[in-house]
C-alpha cells in the first residue's frame, strides 16, 4: 500500500508540484494560497528553486520566464491576485510554453479572508486555457501533478483553481513517487513565438481557438469527469469541483436515484453534458460562485430537440453568492424534484438568541503596532479627516476610525489621490503595510509626488508579510528559505520616488509619532510617514519578551482612556469602575501613554 | 444521519489563538493511522486574530469536509460562548464538553456587550446536549501551561474517538512542541482522568 498522510490541501498540492517535477515555483501571498510555497519553502532538501515574488503580476512572469526555458514551472496567488497577473496571463496564452506551467489560483467562495469572491474559472474561458476544478485534496495533488505533462502536450500553461475548502481542508492523502527527472533548461530563440507584436500576436490567436477542440476532447476523456447514467431515473445533476462532494453527500442522504455527472476540467465536457441531457427531462446544476456550467448547459439544450428543464441559480436553487454545502445541495434536489427530505431538522435558532452571544470579530493583535500607529494618527489628523487604507492586518483597524476605504492592493495611495484631486479640502492620511507598499504601492507614490498630492503616505512597516502568516518580503533581508539577502530601505526608496517629506517613527513611541504626523499633516505635498516597529507575533518568535504591564487600581479613577485603545488585554471591570491588565499584555506599553493618572506600570521581575 | 457517509462527526469550536488547529490536527492524524479517511475544515487568516473559529473534523468520511446541519455528533467546545455559535451543527441529544473559562471579545472588555453568564450557556444546551462541562484552562495551567488547554480537551475527548486511546496519545507526543512535550503529557492525563467522573 502507497503511503498515506494527514496533510493540509495547501501541503498536498505543494507534494503534487513536486511529484509532477515543477522546478521553478514563484507566487505572492494571498489567504488561502499561501501554505504552497510555505511548504516548499521550508523542505530542507529542495531541487527546485523557490521565491516569494513582489507580487502576482512578477511572479507569473517569473514562471512563464522558466517555462519558456522548458522548466516545469509553477505560479501561485489567491483569486484577486489573478487580477493583478491577468496582463501577462492573456499573452501568456497566446505565446504559450515549452516547459509544463501550471497557474494556482485559490478562489475564497463566502469571503472567509478576502474583498470579494470572483470565480476564477472566468479567467480559463476569458484566456482561453484549460482549468483544472478539485473536488478535494487528494485530487488536487493528484491533478497538479498530472497538469505539468498536459501542459507541455499544449504547449499551454493550465489554470488550476483550488478553493478554501481544498486549500485549506485538511485529509488523508496517498502519495506518489517524486519525479525525479531532470531536464536541462535551455530557451530557445524563436522571435515568431517569443515576441508578440501584432504580426505574431494575429498569429497565435487562432491558433490558440483552433486547439480548443483537442483540449476539451482530451479533457472529456480524463478521470476527473466522471458520467453515471441511471437506467430508471428522468432526472439528472451536474456538480463542478468541490460542491461535487456536496452534491454526492447530499444525493445518498435523501436517497435519491439520478443520473450523475462530476465534472473537473474546462474547457466543459461537452460530450458527456449531451449524453446527460439526452437521458433526462430536467437537471440540477450545483456549482459555486457564477453559473459557469449552467449557462453552458442551457446553450446546448437549446441545441437539442427536447424539453427539459433546467435548475441552478435560476430559479434561485443555489445562490450565486457565498459557499455551498450540504444543506444548501439537499433543499436545492429536494425542491427541484419534489424529493422528500426525511431527516427532521431541529432548530435552535430560539435558543441561541435568547443568549445573545456577543459578536466575536479578527482584531488586532494585542501588542500590535498599527493600534499604536492608527491612535497617533487620529490624534494629529483627527477625526474629521479622510483616511484610506489597503489590505493587511491593519484593515482590522476599522474599528480605529482610520480606514475609510480598502479596495484592493496598493489602492490606498492612488484612491487617496483621487479624493485630493477631487477638490476635498480635509486632510488626507492613508496607511499601508510594508509588503503592500512594496506589492503596488510603490507605483501610487510615484503617482502621488509626480501629480503633487497633498496628502500623507503611511507605510506601516511591521517587518513582514502578517496577515498571511509572516512570509519574508525585501523589506525584511530574507528570502522565502530564510536565506539572507538584500534588504530594501524604504526611506531611500520613498526619496527615490520624488517625496521630499519622509520620516521614520517608532509608533510606540507615541508623543512622537503624534509629532511627527502633525508635522506630515502641515507639509504642502506628498509626505511620508514610516511607523517601524515588528509585528509582535513575528517578534515573540524571535524570542523578544517584554515585562508585561498592570495596573494600580488605587489609583486608575475609571476614566477609560486605555480601554479606547481597543487592546484585548485591557479589560473594564463594571463592578468597581477601573480598568486592569490580563494576562495577554505583551509589554508594549502603548496604554501607559494613556493614562493621566500613572496607574499603569510595569510589573517587575 | 451521519452513518452512511461520516463515522464520526467532530466540531471543534473556539477562540483564534487557543490552539483548535493543533487539537484537530491530533485526531486527524491519529484517525489515518487508525485505518480510516478524514476530511477536516478549517479556519486560517483573517478569522485567527482574535476571532471565533471552528474546525469540521470528520472521520471515517469521503466526501467534503464541512458537517451538515444537524450532522455533528460530538463537539469540543474551548471557549464557553463558542459553544453556542455553532450548535446549529450538531444533532439533538449529541454530546458536548466544554471549557468553562470565558475568553471576552474586545467589546465586552470595553464594556460595549455584556457575555452571558456560564451556567446560562449551560442550562440552554443541556436541554438537547449531555454536556460535560469543566475548567479546561485550570487544568492546563496545573500541567504546566495554560496554552495546554487543547490538550486537555483532546484527552477529555479522547475515550469517545472511534480509535484506541494510546494511539491518540502517541500522536499527541509526535505532534506537540518539543519544549512542551511534559507539559502537553501531562495535560493530556489530566483530561483524560477527568472524565472518570462523567
Amino acid at each position: 500500500m502507497k503511503d498515506r498522510e494527514y496533510m493540509l490541501g495547501n501541503a498536498a498540492i505543494a507534494r503534487g508540484i513536486i511529484e509532477g517535477g515543477g522546478k521553478v515555483i514563484s507566487g505572492y501571498p494571498g489567504t488561502p494560497s499561501s501554505e504552497i510555497i510555505g511548504t516548499l519553502a521550508s523542505m530542507k532538501e529542495r531541487d527546485f528553486y523557490v521565491e516569494w515574488s513582489v507580487n502576482e503580476k512578477v511572479a507569473l512572469e517569473v514562471a512563464a520566464g522558466a517555462a519558456m526555458a522548458g522548466t516545469r514551472s509553477v505560479v501561485t496567488m489567491k483569486h484577486v491576485g489573478l487580477n493583478v497577473a491577468a496582463d501577462p496571463l492573456m499573452t501568456l496564452a497566446y505565446m504559450g510554453v515549452e516547459g509544463g506551467m501550471v497557474i494556482i489560483v485559490a478562489d475564497d467562495p463566502g469571503c472567509h479572508s478576502s474583498q470579494n469572491e470572483q470565480d476564477t474559472r472566468r479567467y480559463s474561458e476569458f484566456s482561453m486555457l484549460p482549468c483544472f476544478d478539485p473536488a478535494t485534496p487528494q485530487e488536487a495533488k493528484d491533478m497538479v501533478s498530472e497538469a505539468f505533462s498536459f501542459s507541455e502536450k499544449f504547449q499551454l500553461p493550465v489554470i488550476f483553481r483550488s478553493t478554501t475548502r481544498i486549500s485549506h481542508g485538511k485529509s488523508d492523502i496517498t502519495l506518489n513517487d517524486i519525479d525525479i527527472n531532470t531536464k536541462t533548461p535551455f530557451f530557445t530563440k524563436d522571435v515568431d513565438r517569443w515576441v508578440m507584436i501584432p504580426k505574431n500576436a494575429c498569429v497565435r490567436h487562432p491558433q490558440l481557438i483552433d486547439v480548443q477542440e483537442d483540449i476539451k476532447n482530451e479533457l472529456q476523456n480524463s478521470r476527473w469527469n466522471k458520467l453515471d447514467l441511471s437506467e430508471s431515473s428522468t432526472i439528472g445533476i451536474i456538480a463542478a469541483g468541490i460542491a461535487s462532494v456536496y452534491a454526492e453527500e447530499a444525493m445518498i442522504d435523501l436517497d435519491v436515484e439520478a443520473s450523475y455527472l462530476k465534472i473537473g476540467t474546462y474547457p466543459l465536457p461537452d460530450d458527456l453534458i449531451s449524453k446527460m441531457l439526452d437521458k433526462v427531462d430536467e437537471v440540477l446544476i450545483i456549482e459555486e460562485l457564477e453559473p459557469f456550467v449552467e449557462d453552458k448547459v442551457r446553450a446546448i439544450s437549446n441545441d437539442l430537440n427536447k424539453d427539459i428543464k433546467i435548475y441552478g441559480k435560476d430559479p434561485k436553487l443555489i445562490p450565486r453568492d457565498g459557499e455551498l454545502n450540504v444543506n444548501i445541495c439537499k433543499i436545492a434536489i429536494s425542491n427541484a424534484f419534489n424529493v422528500p427530505d426525511k431527516n427532521n431538522y431541529y432548530d435552535y435558532a430560539d435558543k441561541i438568541n435568547s443568549l445573545s452571544i456577543p459578536e466575536r470579530p479578527p482584531v488586532m493583535c494585542p501588542g500590535c503596532s498599527h493600534r499604536a500607529t492608527y491612535y497617533a494618527m487620529r490624534k494629529a489628523f483627527g477625526a474629521d479627516a479622510i483616511y484610506p487604507s489597503d489590505i493587511g492586518c491593519y484593515t482590522l483597524g476599522v474599528q480605529s476610525g482610520t480606514v475609510d476605504t480598502t479596495l484592493c492592493m496598493g489602492g490606498s495611495i492612488t484612491v487617496a489621490s483621487g479624493i485630493f484631486n477631487a477638490g476635498e479640502k480635509r486632510p488626507i492620511c492613508c496607511s499601508i503595510g510594508d509588503s503592500t507598499f512594496l506589492h503596488t504601492g510603490i507605483n501610487g507614490l510615484l503617482n502621488a509626488t509626480y501629480n503633487k498630492s497633498n496628502i500623507t503616505i503611511t507605510i506601516l512597516d511591521n517587518r513582514t508579510t502578517a496577515m498571511t502568516g509572516h512570509q519574508p518580503n525585501p523589506g525584511m533581508g530574507q528570502l522565502a528559505t530564510g536565506e539572507k539577502t538584500i534588504e530594501v530601505c524604504f526611506e531611500g526608496l520613498c526619496k527615490s520616488l520624488g517625496a521630499e517629506f519622509v520620516e521614520t517613527v517608532d509608533p510606540f513611541d507615541i508623543p512622537s509619532t503624534i509629532e511627527a504626523f502633525k508635522k506630515a499633516r502641515d507639509y504642502q505635498g506628498t509626505s511620508v510617514i514610516i511607523a517601524k516597529q515588528p509585528c509582535v507575533i513575528l517578534s515573540r518568535r524571535m524570542g523578544v519578551k517584554n515585562l508585561p504591564f498592570h495596573i494600580f487600581i488605587d489609583k486608575c479613577n475609571g476614566c477609560k482612556a486605555c480601554i479606547r485603545l481597543g487592546c484585548p488585554a485591557i479589560e473594564f471591570d463594571e463592578k468597581n469602575k477601573h480598568a486592569k491588565i490580563n494576562s495577554m499584555c505583551t509589554g508594549c506599553g502603548s496604554c501607559v501613554q494613556m493614562c493621566k493618572f500613572d496607574a499603569i506600570v510595569e510589573v517587575s521581575k | 444521519m451521519s452513518d452512511k457517509v461520516s463515522k464520526f462527526d467532530l466540531i471543534i469550536s473556539g477562540v483564534g489563538g487557543q490552539g483548535t488547529i493543533l487539537a484537530s490536527d491530533i485526531i486527524g492524524k491519529t484517525a489515518v493511522i487508525s485505518g480510516y479517511h478524514v476530511r477536516a475544515a478549517e479556519t486560517h487568516g483573517m478569522a485567527q486574530r482574535g476571532g471565533s473559529v471552528v474546525n469540521h473534523v470528520r472521520i471515517g468520511c469521503d466526501y467534503g469536509s464541512l458537517i451538515s446541519i444537524n450532522g455533528a455528533d460530538f463537539m469540543i467546545a474551548l471557549e464557553p460562548s463558542e459553544s453556542v455559535r455553532y450548535l446549529k451543527y450538531l444533532a439533538p441529544g449529541s454530546k458536548i464538553i466544554i471549557n468553562t473559562e470565558p475568553v471576552y471579545p474586545v467589546s465586552v472588555l470595553s464594556g460595549k456587550s455584556s457575555y452571558p453568564a456560564i451556567s446560562d450557556i449551560l442550562n440552554i444546551l443541556e436541554k438537547d446536549h449531555e454536556v460535560i462541562a469543566f475548567n479546561a484552562t485550570k487544568l492546563a495551567v496545573e500541567a504546566g501551561n495554560q496554552q495546554a488547554m487543547n490538550v486537555v480537551m483532546v484527552g477529555a475527548l479522547s475515550r469517545y474517538l472511534p480509535f484506541d486511546e494510546k494511539v491518540l496519545f502517541e500522536s499527541v507526543k509526535s505532534i506537540v512542541p518539543p519544549k512542551t512535550l511534559d507539559v502537553n503529557k501531562k495535560a493530556f492525563m489530566l483530561g483524560n482522568k477527568i472524565m472518570e467522573s462523567h
